[in-house]
């Protein structure tokens, strides 16, 4: 069952000009949740701000009622929302979307882009539980970029590329080594990141054979499937980002990479 | 407890709180927060004789104090309608109207045809002002002739509460709404979305995929009320408002211009529980101003 709920922002913690995290209180026992899963996040009452925001969950304490957003600052929700102070409250709905499909066994690539690394706490610790082998692979702009590193380590190793080589290897997250390895070592790759690099590691999953599941960050205006807004084109016709993702296989988008 | 119950055509409803088409999915997505029984009614998604994808992405702007959209009546047509969802959603507690839409007359009648067949769809709302797609849609109901062609040609097909909704986008509205009560209907909703538009400046296009949408939100609630005080004006027909109602104090502002009941909207992205607050605030209001019914506050605006 979705919950509509007054949280308490407990803590906004700055890791960069641009990205924060935002961690909530919440009034009653956190259902499971799933990696991949998110909130739609209502930001105060701004004329300019009308609509929630969807945010995955990065991590979620269930002992102390604590659910951790990873958010980095693109406009004004974004915004708005890394200026309120703890003690303040916001309005979630929540759980919503679908999940990583987690496997049994084997070891798996997870791709980070910019604010992609946002569902990839939850989904470390779902592998970790299962026993499957996982290795990060963090990609930005700069070293600055590069966030979280100390938390994702603790789940599998961390490879990094940057655009500017000022950390990890120079180049595009597909540009890494990792993806010459023979033979490649990985039985399934996730990714969330920007549009152009989702398809670019899709392509490196049709390359090796292996699956690939994306979260995809369309716009929404409502999060639970009424508004039709956030559609993206499938093998089944336009489905909504929503409430049949925001995870999808690789193989039901139409993006034609494998070709 | 004041009496809440009003009427449109044949139908009773419990209150005059209804959900709009294309933000209330079939009802089934609003179930898991509330009791379709606390509601007089739900307008389902726009439904077509035949499946229809949509407009492409992007399909959606914020505005100020709203939003654009242009999903151009995406559904899976109205056999699948038939066949998977009606079964579902018909034993709700309470009204399932079918929105109909079609490009051509005889789309219209043979949707309402079909629709004839299904026993729990009390009502039909004649989509004649849908802004997002190419045939017909709006075209239907921003010139009379076509507007009372259209609502004819389904009278005659349909015996059950025919509700016509009417277009903002018209030079006035009253001559459309007197059209379509001359041509059978027994009840106007009013109003659709504004069309509108959205540009990125930084990138110099478009935001939407379409380029135009339709605005929704409470930025267009001072034209929708004027347009159904306008049309309360010079016809005796029920009026559903919609237009921006955010709030029990924005549904007895439509009430008090002439409304009969509301269908909440966009609101239902921000809050899905706002229809039931509505209702309830409705009934607050009607508390404290010594109403023991709701039909008093319907055209009660004081204007002297």
């Amino acid at each position: 069952m979705k919950r509509i709920q007054d949280c308490t922002i407990s803590k906004i913690t700055w890791l960069n000009t641009d990205s924060y995290l935002l961690e909530l209180d919440v009034p009653d026992e956190i259902p499971v949740l799933a990696p991949g899963q998110f909130a739609e996040i209502r930001i105060g009452n701004s004329p300019d701000v009308f609509l929630r925001r969807p945010f995955s969950f990065l991590d979620a304490d269930v002992e102390n009622r604590k659910l951790v957003f990873f958010i980095k600052r693109i406009g004004k929700g974004t915004r708005h929302l890394g200026e309120l102070h703890p003690g303040e409250t916001v309005n979630i709905i929540y759980p919503l979307g679908n999940h990583f499909q987690v496997p049994e066994k084997g070891n798996v690539l997870i791709v980070g882009g910019g604010s992609g690394i946002a569902p990839f706490i939850l989904l470390g610790k779902e592998l970790q539980k299962k026993g499957v082998g996982m290795t990060f692979l963090l990609g930005g702009k700069a070293g600055s970029d590069i966030l979280l590193t100390d938390r994702f380590s603790q789940y599998g190793d961390v490879l990094i590329t940057t655009e500017d080589g000022s950390k990890g290897e120079k180049g595009m997250v597909t540009d890494h080594s990792v993806f010459t390895s023979d033979p490649f070592p990985f039985t399934m790759i996730y990714a969330c990141g920007p549009e152009p690099m989702m398809k670019a590691v899709a392509r490196m999953s049709c390359l090796k054979n292996i699956p690939c599941e994306v979260s995809l960050e369309n716009l929404m205006a409502c999060g639970f499937g009424v508004c039709l807004c956030c559609i993206v084109e499938t093998t089944e016709g336009n489905l909504c980002v929503c409430t049949e993702g925001p995870v999808f296989n690789t193989n039901r988008l139409k993006w034609q990479i494998c070709a | 407890m004041a009496d809440l119950r009003v009427t449109i055509g044949q139908m009773e409803l419990r209150n005059p709180v209804t959900t709009a088409s294309g933000t209330c999915g079939f009802g089934e997505e609003l179930a898991e927060f509330f009791d379709p029984g606390r509601i007089g009614g739900i307008f389902v998604k726009g439904l077509t004789l035949k499946p229809r994808e949509g407009n492409p992405y992007p399909r959606m702007a914020e505005t100020a104090s709203g939003m654009l959209n242009s999903v151009g009546l995406q559904n899976k047509g109205i056999d699948y309608f038939t066949e998977h969802i009606y079964p579902r959603i018909k034993d709700f507690d309470t009204h399932i109207i079918a929105n109909v839409n079609g490009s051509t007359i005889e789309d219209y009648v043979d949707l309402s045809e079909k629709l004839n067949r299904l026993e729990k769809i009390p009502a039909i709302e004649l989509n004649i002002s849908c802004p997002n797609v190419r045939e017909g849609g709006m075209a239907f109901g921003i010139s009379c002739p076509s507007a009372s062609a259209v609502t004819r040609a389904v009278r005659e097909v349909w015996d059950r509460t025919l509700i016509v909704k009417l277009s903002p986008n018209v030079t006035d509205i009253r001559d459309i709404a007197l059209a379509v009560e001359e041509a059978g209907a027994d009840a106007f909703s009013l109003i659709n979305t504004l069309l509108g538009m959205a540009v990125d400046a930084e990138k110099r296009r478009p935001v939407l995929a379409t380029i135009t949408g339709g605005l929704s939100g409470p930025a267009i609630k001072p034209i929708a009320l004027r347009m159904v005080w306008q049309v309360a004006q010079v016809s005796r027909l029920p009026i559903i408002g919609i237009g921006g109602i955010m709030n029990a104090t924005d549904a007895i502002e439509f009430m008090l211009a002439g409304a009969s009941a509301i269908q909440v909207g966009t609101a239902i992205f921000i809050d899905p529980l706002a229809p039931v607050k509505i209702a309830e605030g409705i009934g607050e209001y009607l508390v404290r101003h010594g109403c023991s019914k709701v039909s008093e506050i319907i055209g009660a605006l004081r204007v002297d």
